[in-house]
């Protein structure tokens, strides 16, 4: 609170002190560069609306740059457009284009670099390799931006939004498309990502590693190579959020690979491929989720232990659950299973059977992949139903004692 | 018309045919006559090419038949046990068999008016009592005009008055000079409408001639006692 | 041969079997789609319908015919038609009419959805064609085994064991060995596997052009690599051809020396 008290008192006595300068076709600044370099600290520039063919600008001091009617800056495909070496520089509805792909340079829109309490918002960023990218910087936010890539092939295209060894970073109301991965974070750490929309990327709608203690909530993850990839992460909260449409051959909704003591509460996982895949995860609770059509809604790929599903809906799953070991130490239960056929005698809202989730077609395709070609064959369908009545292969503790009979409502 | 040398026929090792040599002239009216199992049928589908002999040769009107069925133009054959189609009704069956035979030049209307069939052209021959159907059967066989007809047991499930109209049809169709092979069990009926017999026992042809034959050799003027000592004798 | 096709399929196209036949085919239809209300859907559940029951019908229906029809093709024999006319002709009836009540069961309440407005018209004419093709196979299957089989208590139990082969036991042994076998490599012997089972055949086929194939993964990436180009696509219909054709074959040449 204090913090916030200063920080609002820091720039009003700055607003006090501080001149504008205009820049505009015609006016005495044709172009940002200039203004910048007759610009004092904390200024306010205000770029008219026209057409600025201009790279490698360079912000190394604490302004404002204010795009009014949206004036566009097109980087003409040279190279890297706005570099942010300064703290508290905020950028605000400004339309930059024209990136300057390279091999060797990971070129950016706008870069941040080794800063500070920056705003970056209500930008629109097209044509681009790498659009915002953030090192070795703390305490900014990313809002209401508009990323629109047009990636095609993954080793030449650059990711949305990018943090790299970065701290206290909130990624807001951001729409990102077509880039390689939408958001990647690499040591991020205490960053919050809500309420973005990250459509169409070839690899990853978000991507973690090597990032603690980070939130993501109600974001939107559509139709991409992959819906979000977290690797090598500890103390991750995601909660309602949305993976849906990644469906492709070795797609999935959620990839967890070395994963700890985190949270995935109330998210809907609809019509992926795999909905969560699972590698080395531990102590990981899965709560009131919704898993709707997926092909496989979990698919567990060994080394997870003490993870707990609770209160899960699986719905319509051409498999619920994929489990490659005759072991068991994972926790189901009070989860909603469609393809339970169980009876509620006692009228208690729980079936009086357990449900197994792992089917032996399942567990087959584990041993040997190849056997996935026998899908919906007669004879799959028959001794699925032969291991349902008395399970032999599958582990016989992985079940859920309390299957629900109705879909859990969440609100 | 039809020659037939050193026929032989086993299904396994049942030998139903065991070489048969037979000949049998145009205008003829010969009936084949033997025990159940003798052969009889089988030999009429070899003429008819439906099985297949082992061995042996059959000509009709100089003609090697084997592997053929144009020769088939030629024959009308009532099969023994007449099922058709079910759904089909008995004008449709009748229009049917002309279109696959490709023949239109047929006296059906004839044979319908004798065997009082009118009332039933227009069922189903699911419907149909058993000698109804074999009224059709005959209507089916006769209505062509060839110059061959075989008939494997006409005379099963004919009421007296249809059985007269078949007698004196067959008369009539031996007056045009037609050769007919009639096999029954009806004696008084081969009797009375065959010329010639042919007696086939185990395979084999035990007699062939004329029934004044027969009744000369067998010493006997009652044609059913006559066929008896036949059948004692090649028991002996 | 057309004039007993034509005759044997007006008799069966009345039969009371065929309505029977389509009625369910209507039924089913309808109730898929209005339970499920999304075509794709309807298309997956159709398909295991069409991979099981159209070759069961057609083999218990091939055979049905068959027998029943046994003194009217004696009659027939007796005509100065060739043999094998009759049989084909007497198949093609069945078949024909058998793929009939398929299309039209399938087609009307597909129609009646708005199918010409959804994209899964062309995984719907893939189901249609390969449940066709089922049944010309199936039905000529139950065709050759009725003619090799006096015995119709035989030659039913035949062709009831033959469709149980194709639909259960084979994908059993397939399975069997591909467990035992997997160290190996094995996506070549699951291809060859697949293409020499008419059932399996279809099924992959159908199941590749739905988007449900992304879960067969890198073996399905095999497949479609295989069957997703023109000369895959050709190899499976030949080969689904090769079913018909190869029964049809048998059955003219023991049409030829058999004994009625």
């Amino acid at each position: 609170m204090i913090q916030r008290v200063l920080f609002i008192l820091i720039i009003s006595t700055n607003i006090v002190f501080a001149s504008s300068i205009t820049v505009c076709t015609d006016c005495k600044y044709r172009n940002i560069k200039d203004a910048l370099s007759a610009s004092q600290q904390n200024d306010t520039i205000f770029v008219q609306k026209g057409i600025y063919r201009e790279y490698n600008i360079l912000v190394d001091k604490s302004v404002t740059i204010i795009g009014v009617n949206r004036p566009v800056i097109d980087g003409e495909n040279k190279g890297e457009i706005i570099k942010i070496i300064a703290d508290g520089v905020t950028l605000d509805g400004l339309f930059i284009k024209n990136v300057g792909r390279s091999y060797t340079q990971d070129n950016a829109a706008i870069r941040v670099t080794e800063s500070s309490s920056f705003v970056l918002q209500n930008l629109i960023l097209e044509n681009l390799f790498f659009g915002i990218y953030i090192e070795k910087s703390h305490h900014g936010k990313i809002l209401n931006n508009e990323i629109k890539g047009n990636a095609v092939e993954e080793y030449n295209s650059g990711n949305g939004i990018q943090l790299w060894y970065s701290e206290s970073i909130e990624i807001k109301n951001n729409s990102i498309s077509k880039v390689r991965d939408g958001i990647y974070l690499e040591f991020a750490t205490n960053c919050t990502i809500s309420n973005n929309v990250s459509f169409k990327n070839i690899r990853y709608g978000l991507h973690f590693m090597f990032s603690n203690n980070d939130t993501y909530q109600n974001n939107t993850f559509d139709n991409n190579g992959a819906g979000v990839a977290v690797m090598f992460s500890k103390e991750i909260l995601m909660r309602k959020n949305k993976f849906i449409n990644n469906w492709g051959a070795a797609s999935y909704g959620l990839l967890l690979k070395e994963i700890n003591d985190s949270e995935i509460t109330e998210n809907l996982f609809q019509r992926n491929t795999i909905g969560i895949n699972i590698e080395g995860s531990n102590r990981v609770t899965y709560q009131g989720n919704d898993f709707i059509s997926n092909g496989w809604a979990v698919k567990s790929r060994g080394a997870c232990y003490t993870n707990r599903f609770l209160n899960n809906n699986f719905v319509q799953n051409s498999f619920d659950l994929s489990y490659n070991s005759k072991l068991n130490d994972n926790l189901f239960e009070n989860n909603y299973w469609s393809e339970y056929t169980g009876y509620d005698l006692d009228k208690d809202g729980t079936g009086d059977i357990p449900y197994r989730p792992v089917k032996l077609f399942t567990y087959i395709t584990n041993r040997t992949p190849e056997a996935i070609i026998m899908l919906r064959s007669l004879f799959i369908d028959i001794i699925n139903f032969s291991e349902k009545v008395s399970p032999i292969f599958t582990p016989e503790n992985l079940e859920d004692i309390n299957p629900r009979m109705k879909m859990i409502r969440h609100d | 018309m039809i020659n037939i040398t050193n026929l032989h026929k086993n299904f396994g090792v049942n030998q139903v045919l065991n070489g048969i040599d037979l000949s049998i002239k145009k205008g003829e009216t010969v009936a084949i006559l033997g025990p159940n199992g003798s052969g009889k049928t089988t030999l009429i589908k070899s003429i008819l090419g439906m099985v297949r002999p082992n061995s042996g040769e059959i000509y009709i009107a100089e003609k090697n038949v084997k592997n053929k069925w144009d020769y088939r133009r030629h024959i009308d054959y009532l099969p023994q046990i007449a099922n058709f189609p079910g759904n089909l009704k008995v004008k449709e069956l009748i229009g049917m068999i002309k279109d696959i035979r490709g023949n239109d030049n047929t006296r059906e209307d004839r044979f319908i008016e004798i065997f009082g069939l009118k009332p039933f052209l227009q069922k189903k021959l699911s419907h149909l009592s058993g000698g109804t159907k074999q009224k059709v059967n005959l209507v089916l066989t006769f209505m062509f005009d060839s110059d061959m007809i075989i008939l494997d047991e006409p005379t099963s499930g004919l009421d007296p008055v249809s059985l007269i109209s078949l007698k004196k049809l067959i008369a009539s169709e031996k007056e045009k000079g037609k050769t007919i092979l009639i096999t029954s069990h009806i004696m008084s009926f081969v009797e009375e409408v065959c010329d010639k017999l042919v007696f086939i026992l185990d395979g084999k042809i035990y007699f062939n001639d004329t029934i004044q034959k027969l009744k000369e050799t067998a010493n006997e003027e009652n044609f059913e006692k006559a066929i008896a000592h036949l059948l004692t004798r090649a028991y002996v | 041969m057309f004039k007993i096709l034509k005759y044997s399929f007006y008799d069966l196209i009345r039969s009371r079997w065929s309505y029977v036949y389509l009625l369910f085919y209507l039924l089913l239809g309808f109730a898929l789609l209005f339970l499920n209300e999304n075509i794709s859907k309807a298309v997956i559940t159709m398909m295991n319908v069409i991979t099981i029951l159209v070759p069961l019908i057609g083999t218990i229906f091939g055979v049905m015919y068959f027998y029943n029809s046994k003194e009217f093709t004696e009659l027939l024999l007796a005509l100065p038609i060739p043999r094998s006319s009759i049989f084909l002709g007497q198949y093609f009836g069945v078949a024909i009419s058998l793929s009939l009540s398929l299309i039209i069961g399938l087609g009307v309440p597909f129609l009646c959805y708005g199918l010409f407005q959804s994209d899964s018209m062309v995984d719907f004419l893939l189901l249609l064609s390969t449940g066709t093709m089922l049944t010309f196979i199936f039905t000529a299957i139950a065709f050759l085994i009725g003619l090799s089989n006096e015995n119709k208590i035989k030659g039913f139990g035949y062709a009831i064991l033959f469709w149980l082969f194709m639909a259960v036991i084979y994908d059993g042994i397939f399975l069997i060995s591909l467990i035992i076998f997997e160290e190996y490599p094995l996506d070549n012997l699951s291809l060859f596997a697949t293409l020499f089972n008419p059932i399996d055949l279809s099924r992959v086929l159908i199941l590749l052009k739905l988007d449900i194939a992304a879960l067969l993964g890198y073996t399905g990436a095999v497949f479609q690599k295989f069957f997703g180009n023109i000369s895959g696509l050709f190899v499976s219909f030949f080969t689904l051809l090769l079913w018909i054709i190869v029964p049809l074959f048998l059955m003219k040449r023991k049409a030829g020396k058999k004994d009625f």
